[in-house]
């Protein structure tokens, strides 16, 4: 049986998406399979930062990888408005954590210099809180400062997501959506998608379905293990502009409302609401900036974040079936670009580059030998 | 306009754009406006568009103003008090601390 | 306030003034909360100042909540007034927020009572001001006595023709009426006629307003196509097709209408599980025949399960307020069924006319599902209808991808005026159910809280340090 497509993507999400664009573009014509309208979406609750100066601090792989996507950003975000006209809203003004008090501050500096011993572009700077006031009017002066970094930026995810799917569309690739996959069986050198609207063959099947990718991959020889982090946001209503530069727990958005986001709990697959956090979330972004005290939150988000186990993204593929792959990661908005224009090309090649190697699951067999 | 005989009601005066308006005690302040007339109370945040109440009953979010300083309150469901200050919600809510065009990078 | 209660109640419309009267007459220890400052829920708003005059404007059935309100104000039930309830979990934690102050308390039982909204009607200039709700009109006279010479009144609905008439029992000179019942209607309704007999008054008294207003020299048009409102930066004019021909209407003033529907968004937050109603053109709870949801200790009564009206609301208040008692152990098996057998039986009665009523007064599809292009959809984030198709074309697969694509049911309103209109256009382009797409997922808050509120919560400040 010949592959009706050169590739199948199994994930409509960011990361899904992004791959999905790529091989298109590259020439092979692709199809995407998704999940229904209330799929446990971590792009929908995604914060939308293209974000450096926090990732890989202990491990510089992930460092780099994260850098050379961040710098190939504004040519993803300038490929999908030439093609659909769609502003993505990447945006690199630099970006900044705050640190409440000199404990923090401390800490962040301790952090940045590891990172910077191993990734020499992180160019950070640590300000105190006069510094700080002067890019961020309104920042209370009760904080201590914070840490800036000029490589780090923003994008609306929505929007990113939505030109994805358009200019994917307008060079020929194929969305099936309401189609999640229940099973792949491989033929050779071709895969077989099985869903409820029928079964689709492919020469390669990439499997980007966040936290469903662990079942599949079972199917094809992989082993990729994700649990879910439940993250939540919340949203205030649209503010004029105050904020220029993106923070690590605050953004505000082109339209003007204001995020408020990034807790970390384990909840398994429970996207409910969880009151103590959120209060804890405001009590934060109110001690950071005292004005926004007085608006008003009009949305509450939770959505699962896709976590491996030490936190790092997972590129994979099949060794019993090649032509399999796996992709995996928690912050899909700043891979993006990596995903967009770099992974496709080795997908194509078929075979994952030896930079990508400490990416690759083998590093937890590695720790598990060690225990 | 055409009011309904009522019984009496104590008056207080409220402003509105700078302009001193007497309302009814108990009132809510969209139903002070429209007795003046007032049928435009915002400008939308996304295109600029004029809007006024609806639904008057807390659910549209269209009624929005400017109360005593704080941003997007609910017309319909706020009441008046001697001497509130209501300005027209123009755009998005502005808490004081905001950039100037020039400065908006975003 | 207390941090708990055997039973909290949430609005104070017929349904749950009935439910606090009739729980707290049982020794149950009851909470009610409502964000107006008085009770009266939507129909008997302003029912214990009564400021008007001229009791005949707004007649019988409006002063009939006096005794109902006499009743639950000798209650003792813990009444909160002023106050927004914007989450009640799953365990039943309610967040609650007064004076803007916002704080948390647990409930052994749970009752929504919030009612109903009116339907949006989306078409062209629909957000124009001076374009309102008919119903606004209503709120506007009951408790304010303000009313607007030479307004149009358009739509269709027995609650549509009673504020019509109101106006005209007040005086007020009505610009026009234009009726959007279709006529095919009629037809379809007529089946449902034997049961809406046992309701004859009922249906005799819409034909009398029907008949003064037509009497009274006011303009009446039936068989309205394509309505919109004009104008620049307010309402200028209305204009319709009527037998293929464009007519203008001058007006300052458009009062549209075409029916109400739950007002669902608490319950739905809450988790409990809704399903669409096909007769009745929206989400409904799925409950019991006590009004118990699917999430254990909550249950829904009145307008905001289901559209059955007012005094549907009260028997279904009482029955509520029985099963919760029962479940709580301040009642026995034997004393709630013999408590509640009136009240099943009132209720079965009431809702005979109800089948003839959605079919009458069915909106026409030119109105719930625009076929314009260019006509507003989602009010607060200005999404059209075009927007949407286009998204949907995109492969948006339900109301949650769409709202992330278009921002649609993301403002302030978080979906009450666009929802209903979404989840049929989406069906529409699909050829599928409404009942086969997923719902608008909600969140708490589900009404907006402000920031300071949330950081300052207070039992939880006090717990969590
Ligand atoms: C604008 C309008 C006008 C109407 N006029 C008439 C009429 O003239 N005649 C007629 O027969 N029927 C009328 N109806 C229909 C009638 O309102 C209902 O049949 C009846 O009121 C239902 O009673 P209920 O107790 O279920 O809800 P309601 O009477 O609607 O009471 C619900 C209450 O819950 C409160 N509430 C809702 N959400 C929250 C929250 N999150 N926190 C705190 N409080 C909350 C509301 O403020 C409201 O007071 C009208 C409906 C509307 C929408
Ligand atoms: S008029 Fe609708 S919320 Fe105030």
């Amino acid at each position: 049986m010949s592959p009706a497509y050169d590739s199948i993507v199994v994930g409509g999400g960011l990361v899904g998406s992004a791959l999905a664009f790529g091989l298109q573009r590259e020439g092979l014509s692709t199809l995407i399979l998704d999940e229904g309208d209330l799929a446990f979406r971590a792009t929908r609750g995604n914060f939308g930062l293209v974000w450096v100066q926090s990732k890989g601090i202990d491990y510089s792989p992930y460092a780099h990888w994260t850098w050379e996507s961040a710098e190939t950003w504004a040519s993803l975000s300038n490929l999908i408005s030439e093609i659909t006209g769609i502003d993505v809203g990447y945006r690199r003004p630099g970006g900044a954590e705050i640190c409440v008090d000199d404990k923090e501050f401390a800490a962040k500096r301790q952090k940045m210099k590891k990172l910077q011993s191993h990734s020499p572009h992180v160019k950070f700077e640590m300000l105190d809180q006069k510094s700080m006031a002067e890019l961020l009017p309104g920042l209370s002066p009760d904080v201590a400062g914070g840490c800036y970094f000029s490589g780090d930026g923003h994008a609306n995810p929505l929007n990113l997501l939505r030109g994805l799917h358009q200019s994917f569309k307008s060079m020929g690739g194929v969305i099936n959506s309401n189609a999640p996959v229940n099973d792949i069986v491989s033929q050779g050198s071709s895969f077989t998608a099985k869903t409820k609207k029928g079964q689709f063959h492919g020469a390669r099947i990439i499997l980007a379905a966040g936290l469903g990718t662990q079942n599949l991959a079972n199917k094809v020889g992989m082993d990729i293990p994700v649990h879910p982090d439940r993250g939540q946001i919340l949203v205030t209503e649209r503010l004029k502009p105050f904020l220029t530069i993106p923070l690590s727990k605050i953004r505000q958005t082109i339209e003007g409302s204001v995020q408020i986001g990034d807790s970390h709990e384990d909840a398994g697959l429970d996207v409910g609401m969880s009151t103590p956090i959120l209060n804890k979330m405001a009590i934060r972004a109110v001690q950071m900036f005292p004005h926004l005290g007085n608006t008003r939150i009009v949305r509450a988000w939770s959505a699962l974040r896709i976590m491996t186990p030490d936190g790092y993204p997972i590129y994979e593929q099949s060794e019993q079936h090649p032509g399999a792959f796996a992709a995996v990661c928690h912050s899909g908005v700043t891979l993006a670009a990596a995903h967009a224009l770099q992974v496709p090309k080795y997908i194509i090649e078929g075979t994952l580059p030896t930079s990508l190697a400490p990416l690759r699951t083998n590093r937890f067999k590695k720790e598990m030998a060690h225990a | 306009m055409h009011e309904i005989e009522m019984k009496p009601s104590p008056k207080v005066s409220i402003e509105f754009d700078g302009q001193t308006l007497q309302a009814n005690k108990g009132e809510t302040v969209a139903a002070a406006l429209l007795r003046q007339t007032h049928l435009a109370f915002r400008t939308t945040p996304v295109t600029g568009k004029s809007r006024g109440p609806f639904c008057m009953m807390g659910v549209c979010f269209d009624c929005l103003v400017e109360i005593d300083g704080a941003p997007n309150r609910q017309a319909c469901m706020t009441y008046v008090e001697d001497g509130m200050r209501v300005k027209r919600q123009l755009g998005a809510g502005d808490t004081g601390v905001f950039l100037s065009d020039e400065e908006d990078t975003q | 306030m207390k941090d708990h209660y055997d039973i909290a109640i949430i609005g104070t419309g017929p349904a749950g003034m009935a439910a606090a009267t009739v729980a707290s007459a049982h020794g149950a220890d009851v909470l009610i909360v409502d964000e107006q400052p008085e009770v009266g829920g939507q129909i008997y708003r302003g029912i214990t100042h009564q400021s008007i005059k001229d009791k005949t404007i707004l007649g019988d059935d409006y002063y009939k909540g006096q005794s109902l309100a006499d009743a639950f104000a000798a209650s003792n039930a813990d009444h909160v007034s002023g106050a927004t309830i914007w989450q009640v979990s799953p365990e039943r934690e309610i967040g609650i927020s007064k004076d803007g102050a916002a704080h948390l308390l647990t409930a052994d039982q749970v009752i929504i009572a919030t009612g109903a909204q009116e339907r949006p009607f989306p078409i062209p200039g629909w957000t124009l001001p001076g374009v309102m709700t008919a119903g606004s009109a209503q709120i506007l006279l009951k408790s304010s006595g303000i009313t607007f010479s030479n307004a149009v009144f358009a739509g269709t609905g027995p609650l549509l023709y009673l504020i019509a008439y109101q106006y005209l029992k007040a005086g007020v000179p009505i610009r026009a009426i234009l009726d959007t019942t279709p006529k095919s209607n009629r037809l379809k309704a007529l089946p449902h006629l034997p049961g809406a007999l046992f309701h004859l008054s009922s249906i005799m008294k819409g034909r009398k307003w029907i008949k003064a207003l037509k009497s009274s020299g006011t303009l009446f048009i039936e068989g309205i196509d394509n309505l919109k409102i004009t104008g620049k930066d307010s309402t200028e004019a209305i204009e319709y097709l009527l037998q293929n021909k464009w007519h203008r209407i001058e007006a300052s003033n458009v009062f549209l209408h075409q029916g109400v529907v739950p007002n669902v968004n608490l319950a739905m937050a809450s988790g409990c599980i809704h399903h669409w109603n096909e007769q009745k053109l929206c989400w409904h709870a799925s409950t019991d025949e006590w009004g118990s949801s699917n999430v254990p200790g909550i249950s829904i009564a009145g307008d905001g399960g289901g559209i059955g009206g007012a005094i549907a609301a009260e028997y279904q208040g009482r029955i509520a307020a029985y099963q919760a008692l029962y479940t709580t152990n301040k009642v026995k098996k034997q004393e709630r069924d013999t408590n509640v057998l009136p009240a099943q039986h009132a209720l079965t009665h009431e809702m005979r006319i109800r089948p003839f009523l959605d079919a009458m007064f069915r909106p026409a599809t030119q109105y719930r599902i625009p076929t314009d292009d260019a006509t507003i959809v989602c009010r607060c984030e200005e999404v059209t209808a075009g927007k949407i198709r286009e998204s949907i074309s995109l492969g948006c697969a339900g109301p949650n991808q769409l709202k992330g694509f278009t921002r649609c049911g993301m403002g302030p309103c978080q979906g009450r005026f666009c929802s209903l209109s979404v989840s049929e256009l989406i069906a529409k382009a699909q050829n599928v159910s409404v009942n086969e797409l997923e719902q608008l997922r909600l969140r708490p808050p589900v009404k907006p809280l402000m920031l300071a509120e949330l950081a300052n919560l207070t039992t939880l400040a006090s717990e969590d340090t």
